[in-house]
């Protein structure tokens, strides 16, 4: 079965989606993520979307929904990469991604959950308590 | 380029066949960046509706020549069960599946025109146009 891969780099997992997704494909990647998050007791998720052509509701609602998870599993995510055009056009479908955290590129997503580690309170998440 | 072509909107693996061929027309059409990906988001919200709601069919694609403007139109048609209340179906986060409800109403927002029939029992087609 086709899959995306995913990395571990320490406490983190990366993946960058490079192919066009179907629906099915989405969803695995969420289920696996998800698995690998309590699995490798990985703290932050990154994940590349710089090779999406598009993201429609369905693919947004994907990374909304893996955002939301890894929060609940102690986990951050934050999507790297988004185009200008598929930011502009994502806004116009009416979808603002709630909950999403986005950088710009891998090394500014990677200093955001970095920072938002070094930044927790002890007790896991980093908003905890505040 | 051909100024016609039916596609079959049945499966999963369809729906990215529709993106990719609304796109290469987009191109063709010398659509801006944004406008392809304004298109090809459209046509991508459409074709899941078509096989969610609609139980699959098929889009076509015209190439449209008005004067100096030019022009992309998709016509998605399926013989589902219909849209009951038109109106309710096209207010953003109304669904009867399990999406986001923003199918129908995104899809028109990224359009220039916009036209819906559906009849109950009988299907429903929804024609969009993307003008360059």
């Amino acid at each position: 079965m086709e899959r995306i891969p995913i990395l571990k780099m320490n406490e983190f997992l990366l993946v960058s989606i490079q192919v066009d997704m179907h629906d099915r494909l989405a969803m695995t990647l969420q289920d696996d993520l998800t698995e690998r998050i309590v699995r490798d007791r990985a703290r932050g998720v990154l994940i590349d979307i710089s090779s999406l052509e598009i993201v429609d509701s369905f693919i947004g609602r994907m990374i909304g929904n893996i955002a939301a998870m890894s929060r609940v599993l102690d986990a951050e995510t934050v999507v790297v990469g988004m185009r200008p055009a598929v930011a502009i056009t994502l806004v116009e479908l009416g979808l603002s991604l709630p909950g999403v955290r986005t950088s710009l590129n891998v090394d500014k997503g990677m200093e955001l959950l970095r920072a938002s580690l070094a930044g927790g309170n002890g007790n896991g998440h980093p908003d905890a308590g505040r | 380029m051909p100024v016609d072509e039916i596609l079959p909107v049945r499966s999963d693996h369809d729906i990215v066949v529709v993106r990719q061929v609304v796109r290469t027309w987009a191109v063709d059409l010398n659509f801006s960046l944004v406008e392809q990906t304004k298109i090809v988001t459209a046509a991508s919200e459409l074709a899941r509706n078509t096989i969610d709601y609609g139980g699959g069919g098929t889009v076509r694609l015209q190439s449209l020549r008005e004067g100096a403007r030019t022009g992309l139109r998709l016509t998605f048609e399926d013989k589902g069960p219909g849209i009951p209340d038109l109106a309710l179906a096209l207010k953003d986060g109304y669904t009867t599946g399990n999406g986001l409800g923003l199918g129908l109403s995104g899809a028109k927002r990224l359009s220039n025109e916009f036209d819906i029939w559906s009849r109950p029992g009988e299907g429903t087609r929804v024609t969009i146009t993307r003008w360059k």
